[in-house]
């Protein structure tokens, strides 16, 4: 029989750097490795791997797997999802990790079947209850209505996903000591069942929704394309970014890959400026961390009054053009 | 082409969190009263995306939902849209179960089917939030996956699919038969027609329970699930707004500027 044994972070890297919600991810791992006593280790695959390797030990990792190659996720998640249980069954750990992101959405539902264990996805927190050891794994449910704590029956090993943003990122800490190990796995490619053609990457207008310092979002109280004009120029103003909910995006107004939500972006900036938005759950799931909220909104009963900082109730078409000029010689 | 579609029953997920209430004891939630239960939106728009794959290249749409005596309603929903069968799978051995056991019960259903060339699904259901069933049932079936999908298009004995990403989009191809989830990027789901509504209502669904599926009783129900929930709560997430008045609507949009600036935020 199998002893699980430690915990495994599988981390990912973009553009050749360690992704923030990795760094996530070692941060809750850490704490749970001190509350469980087992090594913490992370997977990274893709080519020149090894030159993050060491980054991830200064964050708290004790072992690092590598598996070298030019293997992405996105081009064949087929092999990489292949490739991440033969690792797994290699390891054996008893908790995997992985982030909330498309690579944690695919990879971890295929992985959990595969190991014939089990899952949760999109957790918000982990923690280890300190008489039975059982993981505990808080999920945001319904839409964000409520949260669910959910505990896994004796299935080694235990997976879950991360939702981004919702663990601080680890702090790195250069005299750390891991240890690094390549691994060799065996490519079958005849597990490649999916054929990418092509990708296409929407150019993304001035800053990334996720490093935005302040994002201006529009929902369905909008009305048209035409009233993002104004949020356009008050994002411009802020040096911020356009964000939207749900609504604009079926109506076909604004691109989908503008969208704050459950299925969408998750952000924390500084400020978050919802307008003609109502507060649903749904897109309050990727905004609610931010630092400041501010809701302009008609309807003076709207959800979204209960989860900001500061309220206007008003018709934005009137509030918007002064705020602008406002803003503008206040900043200055 | 024949298409299978999974479709589930949940809350209406419209409805204002002021309205939304659990039983923490039962860890469940207690429906809304008056507000009836809908097909899950996701599910909706897998129905849609069949439909739009039938419309092209011609074919049958069956639509299976696991539940009680009341989510044949969420079948007929997608009858009056357009699909051609439906079939309720319910049993009190399937209560309490979780995905996986939600899934295999799904597995089985659809190899008493049998004939198939593509198995739709929702990415996930609006109650629980998983995003685990397809991709399980793919897996269970050995069958390829591809997830978060918004149009497919048969060419030959191939489909190719459009999926979404953060960033933008893909384009794939995959053997037939296939399983996907769907995104709801697909857009705005078909009404039912009056004729769809009609023909739907008089058409009289058959029931599985778990004997007329085979099903494994070991891997369904609350015994055979490998996860339970410990505890349901409300979130806390009131903040205290600060709520910015004035005289006109200009003069309002002055004192937000003033307020932010003084908190340090612009």
């Amino acid at each position: 029989m199998t002893i699980f044994r430690g915990l495994l972070v599988c981390g990912e890297v973009v553009d050749g750097n360690i992704t923030t919600i990795t760094r996530e991810l070692l941060n809750i791992g850490r704490k749970l490795r001190d509350a469980l006593h087992q090594p913490l280790s992370t997977l990274l695959i893709g080519e020149k791997i090894e030159e993050r390797a060491q980054e991830v030990i200064s964050l708290g990792a004790d072992k690092v797997y590598m598996v070298n190659g030019p293997i992405f996720m996105e081009s064949s998640p087929d092999l990489y999802v292949g490739i991440i249980t033969e690792v797994c069954k290699q390891m054996a750990p008893s908790i995997i990790l992985f982030g909330h992101t498309e690579m944690g959405r695919e990879v971890a539902p295929r992985l959990a079947v595969r190991l014939n264990s089990v899952v949760t996805m999109d957790c918000t927190d982990l923690s280890i209850n300190p008489e039975t050891k059982q993981l505990l794994q808080s999920k945001p449910v319904y839409g964000g209505n409520a949260i669910a704590i959910w505990i896994s029956e004796s299935k080694d090993p235990q997976i879950v996903t991360l939702r981004p943003r919702a663990s601080m990122p680890a702090e790195p800490d250069v005299s750390r000591k891991g240890e690094m190990i390549p691994l060799g796995i065996n490519i079958d490619h005849s597990m490649i069942k999916s054929k990418l053609l092509e990708t296409v990457k929407e150019e993304v207008r001035g800053i990334k929704l996720e490093d935005a310092k302040v994002i201006i979002a529009g929902g369905g109280g909008i009305g048209g394309i035409e009233g993002f004009k104004s949020l356009e120029e008050l994002a411009k103003v802020l040096r911020g970014t356009i964000g939207v909910t749900r609504v604009p995006c079926d109506e076909g107004w604004m691109p989908i890959s503008l969208e704050i939500g459950q299925t969408g972006h998750i952000v924390t900036p500084n400020l978050y400026i919802a307008i003609g938005i109502s507060g649903a759950p749904q897109h309050m799931a990727g905004c609610a961390s931010s630092k400041c909220i501010v809701a302009i909104n008609r309807d003076p009963e709207a959800q979204i009054f209960k989860e900001a900082d500061f309220g206007v109730v008003g018709d934005y078409r009137q509030i918007l053009p002064t705020l602008i000029e406002k803003c503008k010689d206040l900043i200055r | 082409m024949n298409l299978i579609v999974c479709v589930k029953q949940v809350p209406n997920p419209e409805i204002p969190p002021s309205k939304f209430r659990i039983d923490s004891e039962a860890k469940r939630t207690i429906p809304p009263e008056g507000i009836a239960p809908v097909i899950n939106p996701y599910d909706e728009r897998a129905v849609e995306l069949a439909l739009r794959l039938k419309e092209k290249h011609g074919g049958k749409i069956m639509v299976v939902t696991l539940g009680d005596d009341v989510s044949g309603n969420v079948v007929k929903h997608a009858l009056s849209m357009g699909a051609d069968d439906g079939v309720v799978l319910t049993d009190p051995a399937f209560e309490g179960s979780d995905s996986f056991g939600i899934a295999y019960i799904l597995t089985r259903a659809i190899q008493k089917i049998g004939s198939y060339d593509l198995i739709l699904c929702g990415r996930q259901a609006a109650d629980w939030d998983e995003g685990l069933v397809g991709s399980i049932i793919a897996e269970n079936l050995s069958l390829p996956l591809m997830t978060l999908v918004v149009a497919i298009e048969r060419i030959d004995k191939e489909l190719k699919m459009k999926r979404v990403t953060l960033e933008g989009h893909q384009i794939f191809t995959l053997p037939i038969p296939s399983v996907v989830t769907v995104s709801q990027e697909v857009g705005r789901p078909r009404l039912p027609s009056g004729w769809g509504i009609i023909s739907a209502t008089k058409k009289k669904l058959p029931v599985w329970n778990a004997k007329d599926i085979g099903a494994d009783l070991s891997q369904i129900g609350a015994k055979g699930a490998r996860k339970r929930v410990m505890k349901l709560f409300l979130p806390e997430r009131e903040r205290r707004c600060e709520m910015v008045q004035g005289e006109t609507a200009v003069e309002a949009a002055i004192k937000l500027a003033e307020k932010l600036r003084e908190a340090g935020t612009i």
